[in-house]
């Protein structure tokens, strides 16, 4: 479904500044694959993921998305395929605008916007049975403007957006560390409750080497621009974060990695 | 008594005014409010409008076709402002100083159109003319006042307004303007938003610039010098008077074109009251810097503690 060949992205490119974000990463994804992505600050992952989104252009390699080159699509012409949760609650979202709004724009994602009415009476229904199925009582202040919601609110939203007209790809950065840890696991169980049922192939960065090892089928962790451990099946279920820790000393070839991850 | 009646008999001319720029500060709500961008293109797009309109109706033609010309004139300034914004990557305030000043020139060939070379103003004598708004006849109870018209006008201004901003397409615009981020991802082309957005804004200073070239009978080069600030001194007034009644987007727009008119009220007190007419630009952006300002003091100074848990990792 995601199929990346060598990327490579440099920032600042020719200062003192310069960082080279990314070196040569591959990554393909089968469809209905669930990839948790973990690696510490600066290790790539976020940069990966704005790479596939379009944030900005890579410098090197191909991005095929369900078998179309998006490589040199701007953002918004990506988005079609994509469904999107940032780390930042506020991203996501129109905060002037209100619930039911948000998710008629994301129910249009990938359509041509004409002169219509931006939203129709058998969305409103529709959107009320699918903002009772997250359990927040959103389904109740369907007029209320987003930015009165919490954060953990607007991320739940901002999945159901993600997901509404399901997407060839689901990108999730870090879409829980801004939560506190009770909202985070409840966002998390919809998460994967929704990727589940729709059998979305999703690419999801976390902080946290739990989540990590207990969500996804597949697991790949990044250092230094660079994909440093890929496990999956059999090998990724029976993963303890020992384990994994140990995985990554051998690939990184160093040990004080060790405590920059655990710490981030 | 001399004063109440001197003061009582310039309040048509007052409201004739304040109808003709709250129309003006609509389109500068558009880009302020809904886009969220300072677009300084208004004070020349409010000249080109006057220009187009005045010149088209002195060649004979229909003060109808007129105003659409005149609306047409202000969009493609608009667009102008918008690629440069965009297309070019000029930051939204240097790129609508870029045309507006560049807009002086070509109001000046505009107002000048057969002469060879430009002119400051024209006039429009409502005696040799047909004009649909005309300050001649304000005070006069009938159809042809041109109240009756402004009114009419404002309230179609909005009703179009209010139905766009509905549409699948007016929700982009807004969306690209309540958060870019969130517009790109769900596919909106936000830069192509914006263009529209400035064009649609622009389109509406410019047929309020040829609405008031009508009104006073005279287009001139310098009509729309410090308009931005008249406009959002209209869209600020109309929220701090209305903006706690008034939720409905429809009734926010109507509460632009009533700050504008309150604003021209005052105006005219003020200036009965004594004050140098030339003095008016002074104390305008005094007001405005003043309202703008207090927002932020109180944001500053007076607010609670905001919930931590979104910008602790942010």
């Amino acid at each position: 479904m995601l199929e990346i060949k060598d990327i490579w992205k440099t920032f600042n490119a020719g200062t003192t500044n310069e960082k080279v974000a990314l070196q040569g990463v591959s990554l393909t994804l089968a469809d209905g694959d669930f990839v948790t992505v973990i690696g510490g600050n600066g290790a790539g992952k976020s940069t990966l993921m704005n790479a596939v989104a379009g944030v900005y252009p890579v410098d090197q390699g191909t991005i095929t998305i369900g078998g179309t080159d998006v490589t040199r699509l701007p953002e918004h012409r990506r988005a079609p395929y994509i469904g999107r949760v940032f780390q930042d609650p506020m991203m996501g979202t129109a905060a002037s605008m209100q619930i039911e709004e948000n998710l008629a724009l994301a129910a249009r994602r990938g359509q041509k916007r004409g002169l219509g009415w931006s939203i129709t009476k058998a969305e409103r229904e529709e959107y009320h049975t699918l903002l009772g199925t997250l359990g927040l009582g959103l389904e109740e202040r369907m007029t209320s403007k987003v930015g009165l919601l919490s954060g953990g609110q607007r991320q739940a939203l901002t999945l159901l957006m993600a997901t509404l007209r399901k997407p060839k790809l689901l990108l999730l950065d870090e879409h829980t560390a801004a939560l506190d840890p009770k909202t985070a696991a409840k966002v998390l169980e919809t998460t994967e409750t929704i990727v589940r049922r729709d059998k979305l192939t999703t690419l999801m960065i976390t902080h946290n080497m739990r989540d990590a090892i207990a969500h996804g089928n597949r697991l790949i962790m990044m250092f230094e621009g660079r994909i440093a451990v890929d496990v999956s099946g059999e090998e990724k279920k029976k993963l303890t974060v020992e384990g994994l820790l140990e995985l990554f000393s051998k690939a990184s070839g160093s040990d004080e990695a060790d405590d920059k991850l655990l710490l981030s | 008594m001399d004063f109440l009646s001197a003061l009582l008999k310039s309040m048509p001319g007052a409201a004739a005014q304040g109808f003709i720029w709250g129309l003006m500060a609509i389109g500068v709500y558009i880009t302020y409010r809904i886009l969220d961008v300072a677009d300084l293109t208004v004070d020349g797009s409010m000249a080109t409008g006057g220009a187009v309109c005045v010149m088209l109706i002195r060649g004979g033609v229909n003060p109808w076709l007129a105003l659409l010309c005149a609306f047409l004139a202000g969009m493609a300034a608009g667009c102008v402002t918008g690629l440069f914004h965009t297309a070019c990557g000029i930051p939204a305030i240097l790129a609508g100083i870029l045309t507006q000043l560049a807009l002086y020139s070509v109001n000046l060939r505009i107002l000048g159109w057969g002469t060879g070379g430009g002119k400051a103003n024209q006039a429009l004598n409502v005696q040799n003319y047909d004009i649909l708004v005309s300050s001649r006849y304000v005070r006069e109870v009938g159809l042809q006042n041109p109240l009756v018209l402004l009114a009419v006008f404002t309230a179609a201004g909005i009703g179009l307004l209010y139905w766009f901003f509905g549409t699948e397409r007016g929700c982009a615009l807004r969306a690209t303007g309540s958060n870019p981020n969130m517009a790109r991802a769900q596919g909106i082309d936000t830069d192509s938003c914006k263009v529209l957005g400035l064009m649609l804004s622009n389109g509406i200073v410019a047929l309020s610039g040829a609405l008031l070239a009508q009104y006073n009978g005279t287009a001139d080069v310098s009509s729309g010098r410090g308009a931005i600030v008249i406009g959002l001194a209209a869209v600020i007034i109309g929220e701090v008077v209305l903006g706690k009644v008034f939720r409905n987007f429809a009734l926010k727009l109507a509460a632009v074109s009533v700050g504008a008119i309150i604003y021209y009220i005052v105006i005219q007190v003020v200036l009965r009251l004594g004050l140098n007419t030339d003095d008016l630009k002074l104390l305008t952006a005094l007001v405005v810097a003043v309202f703008l300002a207090v927002p932020y003091w109180k944001g500053k100074y007076f607010s609670k503690p905001v919930r931590k848990e979104a910008a602790d990792h942010a």
